[in-house]
Parts: structure tokens; sequence; C-alpha cells
């Protein structure tokens, strides 16, 4: 019994292997973290972070919550976390400069200060006996456990988070929606914008791009009869990353008039 | 090496967490910090179960992914809110209570 107890309270051999190389690298991730300047570096570092707490679950015999961990986290919220970067984008506040005086030195003190009365706590405190182990929870499988767990005694709490779930859902769409700051034109509008704006030269539309029947990609300005090149009809956000092309490459420089019969 | 290594490891976590909310000027590398420090909890949540070899801490870590989620839906919808009005994702910026 003694022995057993041994077994179960002390992680086996593999374990320790496991733990010794990814509990430090998820430290150092963690780290790298608040080091490096780029927010997408340290979303990514983030998501190592959570894939190695997601191993460490299923090692402690958190086989659901391991699962979970992966899907919920490195799948949903840091797809979030991507997709809000990328709208936000990158602005001056991923610089590491110090804005408040003498803040970084108070946080690494405090933080040295928590850290280690939370290590040394640890260090000191005893349990009296050896860790149990899950191998009598999980005697019939470990989300039968928790499933049966959610539907007894918490089954509050949980239908308590299915409000908040949903609560939290409609609390973002009113967040983020925002009222038209002008009103919708009118298709009415849109014509007498057209016919009496400053010019009725695009009353009919902008020329669509294109050299037809020579190169009509959207990059190639049309022409115009005189044979000279209309930038107007580029999308003008091509025309501002510069991958408008010239015109003139695709004229023809000789016109051949020998015409081959076809048979 | 026993169980209550993750213990350490989840206390480390944490504390890179709390300096990662003070340090940071980003708000959403700010938010990241929130949920390393939720992270680190649930980790010690996991490593309890195991030690006390019952699944309510397990139960009490996925209740807090439920939440950590909620959060960051609401989250990222605020930080998304203040970009609009100050075209800034800098926790400094939103400083309207200071003047």
């Amino acid at each position: 019994m003694m022995q057993l107890a041994i077994e179960v309270g002390q992680t086996a051999t593999p374990e320790a292997v496991m733990f010794w190389i990814l509990g430090p690298l998820a430290v150092l991730a963690a780290l790298g973290m608040l080091l490096v300047k780029k927010a997408v570096h340290s979303a990514i570092l983030m998501a190592f972070v959570m894939v190695v707490l997601a191993v460490f679950y299923i090692a402690q015999d958190a086989v659901f919550l391991g699962i979970v961990q992966v899907v919920v986290y490195t799948g949903a919220v840091m797809m979030l976390f991507l997709f809000i970067l990328m709208l936000v984008g990158v602005d001056s506040s991923d610089s590491l400069t110090e804005t408040i005086r003498g803040l970084r030195p108070i946080a690494i003190t405090a933080a040295v200060g928590f850290g280690g009365l939370m290590v040394s706590l640890l260090g000191r405190a005893t349990l009296g006996r050896d860790a149990i182990g899950l191998s009598a929870a999980n005697a019939d499988g470990n989300v039968e456990g928790i499933g049966y767990l959610l539907f007894s005694r918490f089954v509050w709490p949980f239908e308590v988070i299915s409000a908040l779930l949903v609560t939290a859902a409609l609390g973002a769409m009113v967040l983020a929606h925002q009222p038209r700051s002008s009103k919708k034109t009118t298709q009415r509008q849109q014509s007498i914008n057209r016919f009496r704006g400053e010019s009725i030269a695009t009353a009919a539309g902008l020329p669509a791009p294109g050299v037809y029947a020579r190169h009509n990609a959207v990059d190639v300005p049309a022409l115009l009869p005189d044979g000279t090149p209309a930038p107007n009809s580029v999308n003008a956000s091509l025309k501002a990353r510069g991958d408008m092309l010239d015109s003139n490459t695709f004229d023809l420089k000789k016109i051949s008039t020998q015409v081959e019969e076809e048979k | 090496m026993d169980a209550s290594n993750y213990l350490y490891i989840s206390a480390l976590l944490f504390t890179i967490g709390a300096v990662g909310v003070v340090v940071r000027r980003n708000a959403i590398v700010v938010f990241m910090c929130i949920e390393l420090m939720l992270n680190a909890a649930n980790l010690s949540f996991v490593t309890f179960s195991r030690i006390n070899g019952n699944l309510d801490g397990q139960v009490m870590a996925f209740f807090t992914m439920v939440v950590a989620a909620c959060e960051v839906v609401v989250g990222l919808a605020i930080i998304v809110a203040i970009y609009r009005s100050r075209r800034s994702a800098s926790v400094d910026d939103a400083s309207l209570l200071k003047r």
C-alpha cells in the first residue's frame, strides 16, 4: 500500500523527462511574451505556452481538459486574438519604452517578491500525506467522471455559466456594433451626384482597365481614343501600392500585314 | 520529482503574467497576459485535482475556461471599440479620467 502511494504520488520517469523539457520551455516562452516587441510574436509564444499546458493536463490524467485546452484556447481564443491584432494593426503601443518613470523596476521587484513568496510557500507547505492520483476517480473514464459531476453536483453553476456565455455573446455584439454616421445615399441621390457633380466626364462611369486584345489585366491602364493611357481606369489601391504597369509596354510596335490563311 | 512541481510552474507563469499586465502597453498583449494568469490558475486546479484524487478541480478548471472565453469575447470587443474612437490600442492613451 505504501509502495503504491509513493508510485502514484511521484511522477513516473517519462513524465519527469517530459516535465523537465517542456516546463522550462513554457517559462521561457512566457518570459519571451513580455520581451518581444511585436504583439504577433507574443501571440505565437502564448499559443506555445497553451499547447504545453495542454500536454501537462493530459499527463496529469485530465484528458478532457487537455483536449478542450487545445480546441478552445489554441484554436478559438488565439485565433480571435490574431484576428483582432490584424484588425487593429501595428501601432506605437508595441514599443517597449517605459512611459511611467520607475514603473519597470517596481514591477520587477514586486514580481520577484510575489514569485519568491509563492515558491517558498509551496516549498514549505506539506499535505501530510502523499498525492492520491486520479486512477480511482477516472475508473469510469475521465469524460464520464466530469460529465457526472457537471450534471449532478455542479448543475447550477453549469446553468449559470451558460447564461454568462449568452450574455457575453450579446454584449460583444452590442459593443462592436456601430450606427451609421452618415445617411445611406439613395439611388436617386447617387444619380444626381453623378450628373450635377464637378465634372460630367465620369457620368457614364470610369473606363475599365486593360488594353483590349493585347493585355486586359486590372493593373494595366486603359488606352483613351488618342492612344494615351488613362490612369483613372486602375483601382486606386493598386496605384498606391505601385503595382500599376505601363500601357506602352503592350503597344503594337509593328503591325504585321501578312495574313496566313487558315485551313 | 512529484506532482507539486506543476504548482511551481503555475506560480511562475502567474507571476510572469502579472508582470506583463503591469509592464506592457499594448492592450492586446496585456489581455494575453491576463489569459496566461488564468491558465496558470487552471494548471493549479488540475494539479490539486490529482493530488486530492477527485475531479472537482477539473470541473473548476473547465468553468474557468468558459469564463475566460467570455472574457476574451467581451474584452476584445472593448478593445475594438476603444480603437475605433481613439485610433490606438495603447492602454496609456485611454486616460480620460486623468485629465
